[in-house]
């Protein structure tokens, strides 16, 4: 059975609530329309379809768009060696959605990382700290508004940061420029 | 009235003596024991090792003794990226070692904070403790660390050791179990 065949088997459960299985480069994603049945969806693919690895989650700023959140969740069965991709939107108000760790164990750091650089939470969650920058870190350091240079901050004791002095940075090539020129690292912004 | 001693020694056992100061002896025995504390916290620290192996062989100059402990080793090696989670862990376990200390930032990270002009980084590790020697490179050649050291005895050397231990005040600076920004700051104070 192939990564579609499951995926359609998938829908075929959940009906509207899962879009249209989309393929690009052989991997399969589907698109769920309500985070609050993550965990649902999850311990069916798990329980029913034999996908029992958890790969990853990770997530994708959308700034400036509604939802802003995306979280992906990249399953995988060791038994039909099929992988699968799962989409869900959150938006900024809520930033909140149901846990997985009911479904995989190693959810649980994933969770984490995803809560200590965009600052998603996770409901049910049993653990929910921050797992790379420490506990009192102000800010979520991977959304698209956190400048690269960081931001200053302080917790007594702990740590502390200061701003990267980055001259006017990031700079940043295009790949696809006509010449060299146009190639070269330089700082972009939305205005020029 | 003139006085006269006699020293006595054997000269067919002991063929040369040696008249020196104080200062320079001591500071020789100094310059061939420099225990280095490998603070390898990123790939630089592979270099290290590859110093401490035979091929560069650390132990020509007298280093080989690695120490994992802060009270027994005599020169900090900042191999590799600090990061503003390590630094404060860095500041305590330099605050530990024992006078006489010092530092080498091995590295373009631990120098400058490198290629990571980020949120995470500590831009050098000159921020937070006194760095005596830099070694350029991204990793630097195990040569370039081991010209750092010699160049370090060559320092080590010149101190004015007997001055320095006549000198009143605290042997080492203020500090508790963890460090404000304040009192870590030590670049731009001084």
């Amino acid at each position: 059975m192939s990564a579609l065949d499951l995926a359609k088997k998938l829908r075929g459960e959940f009906g509207e609530l899962l879009s249209e299985p989309s393929v690009f480069r052989d991997e399969v994603t589907l698109t769920l329309a309500d985070p609050e049945r993550i965990g649902e969806v999850c311990g069916l693919a798990k329980k029913e379809l034999g996908f029992d690895f958890l790969l990853d989650i990770t997530s994708i700023d959308n700034y400036g768009e509604d939802p802003r959140w995306t979280i992906v969740y990249e399953l995988y069965g060791l038994g039909h060696k099929c992988h699968l991709r799962l989409k869900t939107g959150v938006s900024e108000e809520k930033s909140e959605l149901p846990t997985v760790t009911g479904v995989w164990r190693t959810a649980e750091w994933h969770e984490r990382e995803i809560y200590d650089m965009m600052g998603v939470r996770f409901r049910g969650h049993p653990d929910l700290r921050r797992i790379i920058m420490w506990e009192g870190y102000p800010y979520f350091p991977l959304r698209k508004d956190f400048p690269l240079a960081g931001k200053s901050s302080e917790v007594p004791g702990v740590a502390f940061t200061s701003p990267a002095p980055i001259e006017g940075g990031p700079f940043v090539s295009l790949p696809g420029g006509k010449d060299a020129i146009e190639r070269e690292p330089r700082v972009r912004t939305p205005e020029n | 009235m003139q006085q006269t001693t006699a020293i006595g020694y054997d000269s067919r056992l002991e063929t040369d003596v040696v008249c020196t100061r104080l200062d320079t002896a001591l500071n020789w025995f100094r310059q061939h024991s420099l225990w280095p504390m490998p603070m390898g916290l990123a790939c630089c620290a592979i270099e290290l090792m590859g110093t401490g192996a035979s091929r560069f062989d650390i132990s020509r100059f007298g280093m080989e003794v690695m120490r994992f402990s802060p009270r027994q080793s005599d020169v900090m090696i900042v191999a590799g990226t600090v990061t503003y989670k390590m630094a404060t862990v860095v500041k305590r376990l330099y605050d530990q070692m024992a006078e006489p200390k010092w530092v080498i930032a091995m590295g373009a990270c631990a120098s400058t904070g490198g290629m990571y002009r980020s949120y995470s980084v500590l831009q050098g590790v000159d921020n937070i403790i006194p760095v005596d020697f830099y070694v350029a490179g991204c990793p630097p050649r195990p040569e370039a660390l081991l010209d750092a050291l010699m160049k370090l005895q060559k320092k080590v050397l010149r101190e004015p050791l007997i001055a320095t231990l006549k000198k009143p005040g605290p042997a080492l600076p203020a500090g508790g179990r963890g460090y404000l920004k304040s009192e870590i700051k030590l670049k731009s104070s001084q």
